[in-house]
């Protein structure tokens, strides 16, 4: 191995995580608060090109290479993890702070990998991190969540170690640079990054096991998983135009499964992907505009995001596990700070002027209107008045105001309101001044977010949304309901199949009693009447005879030698 | 008299779900005022919008008012969908509990 560091930066949280168990108490809360801040130091000390380096058979791993890309992605990895685990510190299962630590290290370790290999490794560490987290929820419905969880990328593992095997064996490089969709082998791994991203058809499994993890077990996995596929997209497929109609697609699957949903926190999952999509229309645009406007979005995402995550946990914190719409309402009046909280993250994800979806989510707008291409321009106008409808509106309004559930629980502890306070800041702070996040971004820009036309334009767009809203709001009355997906085919018709297939063998073989009681017994009959003790096969003879009939043999092959 | 000022006197607060005082942000006075002064805003940001001169790449962006009735549109039809789609593919929420 050779390095310019001790240690790689995503190495800290990874073994760090497997010290949080031996250590208990106020050194536990030290720990949790420390580790994502030593990451983020050691991450900013991570130069341009290759940093660290290790011998793995043949190749030459390349554990650690800088970028603007890489070390911004890396950074608000960093950020999420110290925020999610102050926001967790009073989480009782510690197997769920060690596990979230270990994903959030290993999505560092995707995002400073150099090779293709480096990031197949993580990428899987990843998985099994992700799902220790929703398994740690410690419901039957988690359990079950998080096995479906674990198949699908698993499933998603395999078509991307595919891809790797076979790119090494077409172009024998290992390193993880702009490929395109072009070969065999691209495109297993373009689908096995794209399964990560919760694209179609797979893309039940977010909002299938996110909302199962505990209060706090959400707020992380909303952060890593899909935004490491984000950047590997970024890295490996940007300018892939396939991208943009599926990144289109995933934006109003997001929308339209979200206005159908009950759950709070299945809407907040539905709105990921919905969010991740503009990211991936961003990628598939691939210009250095599209692409900044991608990563910026990735950045301020992953915070408004787990605010709204992090407000929706609180409830459930303090509510004893509530979280269908249908339960809860009238919350503002006795958790101020957390409905606070959640509008901050509404209006963020909204792209609201002033806060940080605006400065970021407007890049890949324009993106789309500087390369003229008017139909996903005006996707995602829409789109963008969708997220209001969905997220920024209906996930409040249904949690914090609506009908008066008669629930008045209190904002939870400190160390939960610190974290909300936290990211609510830096939404705000970032939506503000721009300027810091757009001078970290992959490529130099000039792009002035807050002109008049801009403003007024988004203005009108997101309060007519409002409107629509409020309008139509005897349509979006909340039931006990869900939407059926395409984790239905694996869900309930192969669960159903395969019961139906067990059902016919069982009738089948019922059904063949003549088989049983007669063929059967004949054929045992048979054995056993050559086989049973003085059967001819089963009897013991003695040796003389035997003997005899050799000599017989002996003597009719001599004759026949002699005179035939 | 006494009977008058009864009948005149300050009226009973409204009462929430759980009997206690309503809260000022729910009262129906509150929610009227909320719809008038959000009317007044919707009128105000799309004056905004005829103030200032507008992008014209793809024509349609510089029609008057584009991005309110786009906005409002959008999601009616959006909301729309759903609820058609929501009819084939709703299903109660234990359906697959059992």
């Amino acid at each position: 191995m050779t390095s310019d560091f001790l240690i790689s930066p995503s190495f800290i949280l990874i073994f760090g995580a497997l010290l949080l168990p031996v250590v208990r108490g106020w050194a536990r809360s030290a720990l949790v608060l420390a580790l994502p801040l030593i990451t983020l130091a050691a991450i900013w000390q991570v130069g341009d090109g290759v940093q660290m380096t290790a011998q793995f058979l043949d190749y030459e791993l390349e554990l650690v290479d800088g970028s603007n890309l890489s070390r911004l992605f890396a950074t608000i990895f960093a950020i999420m993890a110290f925020a999610g685990g102050l926001f967790a510190l009073n989480q009782k299962r510690v197997i769920e702070l060690s596990a979230a630590f270990a994903y959030a290290g290993s999505a560092i370790g995707v995002a400073l990998a150099g090779d293709i290999i480096t990031v197949f490794m993580y990428w899987e560490l990843m998985a099994i991190g992700s799902t220790m987290v929703v398994w740690s929820g410690r419901t039957p419905e988690a359990g079950r969540a998080a096995m479906r969880y674990a198949l699908v990328h698993l499933f998603g593992g395999v078509v991307l170690l595919v891809g790797v095997i076979a790119y090494i064996q077409d172009t024998g490089s290992i390193d993880f640079t702009l490929m395109g969709a072009n070969s065999f082998a691209t495109w297993m791994i373009l689908i096995g990054f794209l399964i990560n991203t919760g694209a179609p058809p797979l893309s039940a499994w977010l909002p299938d096991a996110y909302p199962e993890a505990s209060w706090s077990g959400t707020v992380f996995l909303s952060a890593f998983t899909t935004k490491t596929a984000v950047y590997v997209l970024l890295v490996g497929f940007a300018g892939e135009q396939i991208l943009i109609w599926i990144g289109v697609y995933m934006i109003f699957y997001g929308i339209v499964y979200a206005l159908l949903e009950n759950d709070m926190r299945r809407i907040l999952s539905y709105s990921i992907i919905n969010q991740v999509g503009f990211m991936v229309v961003g990628a598939g645009i691939g210009t250095e505009m599209a692409i900044n406007g991608a990563t910026s979005h990735a950045f301020t995402h992953i915070i408004y995001k787990a605010l709204l995550l992090m407000s929706a946990g609180s409830v459930m914190y303090m509510t004893g596990g509530k979280r269908k719409c249908t339960d809860l309402g009238g919350l503002f009046q006795s958790m101020p700070l957390t409905t606070i909280a959640g509008i901050i993250g509404a209006l963020a994800i909204s792209s609201f002027p002033w806060t940080s979806g605006f400065v970021s989510k407007s890049m890949t707008n324009q993106a789309a209107y500087d390369t003229e291409m008017m139909v996903v321009w005006l996707c995602l106008m829409a789109a963008s008045a969708g997220v209001f409808l969905h997220a920024g509106i209906k996930f409040p309004w249904f949690v914090f105001f609506q009908k008066d559930s008669g629930l008045r629980p209190k904002d939870p502890p400190w160390n939960m309101k610190a974290a909300m306070v936290l990211f609510s800041v830096l939404c705000i702070w970032l939506g503000v001044q721009p300027g810091p996040l757009y001078a970290l971004l992959p490529f130099p820009t000039d792009y002035e977010p807050y002109t008049s036309a801009h403003v007024y334009e988004m203005l009108q767009l997101l309060l007519y949304a409002g409107l629509a809203f409020f309008v139509l709001l005897p349509l979006m009355k909340r039931k006990l309901t869900i939407t059926l997906d395409f984790d239905w085919l694996y869900r309930k018709l192969a669960v159903d199949s395969a019961a139906s297939i067990a059902v016919t063998i069982s009738k089948l073989l019922g059904g063949c009693v003549w088989v049983r009681d007669n063929l059967v017994n004949a054929v045992i009959d048979l054995a056993s009447h050559h086989h049973n003790p003085k059967g001819i096969l089963a009897r013991t003879t003695p040796a003389g005879v035997m003997m005899f009939w050799v000599v017989v043999v002996l003597f009719a092959y001599l004759a026949m030698y002699l005179f035939v | 008299m006494s009977e008058e000022k009864k009948i005149k006197g300050p009226k009973a607060p409204l009462l929430d779900i759980n009997g206690e005082p309503m809260h000022w942000l729910v009262r129906p006075l509150s929610i009227k005022l909320l719809w008038l002064g959000g009317i007044a805003l919707l009128a105000f940001v799309t004056w905004l919008g005829t103030t200032v001169h507008p992008h014209a790449t793809f024509g349609i962006e510089a029609t008057l008012g584009f991005y309110s009735w786009y906005g409002f549109a959008t999601c009616v039809g959006m909301v729309i969908f759903a609820k058609l789609l929501g009819l084939g593919l709703s299903k109660k929420d234990t359906y697959y509990d059992k």
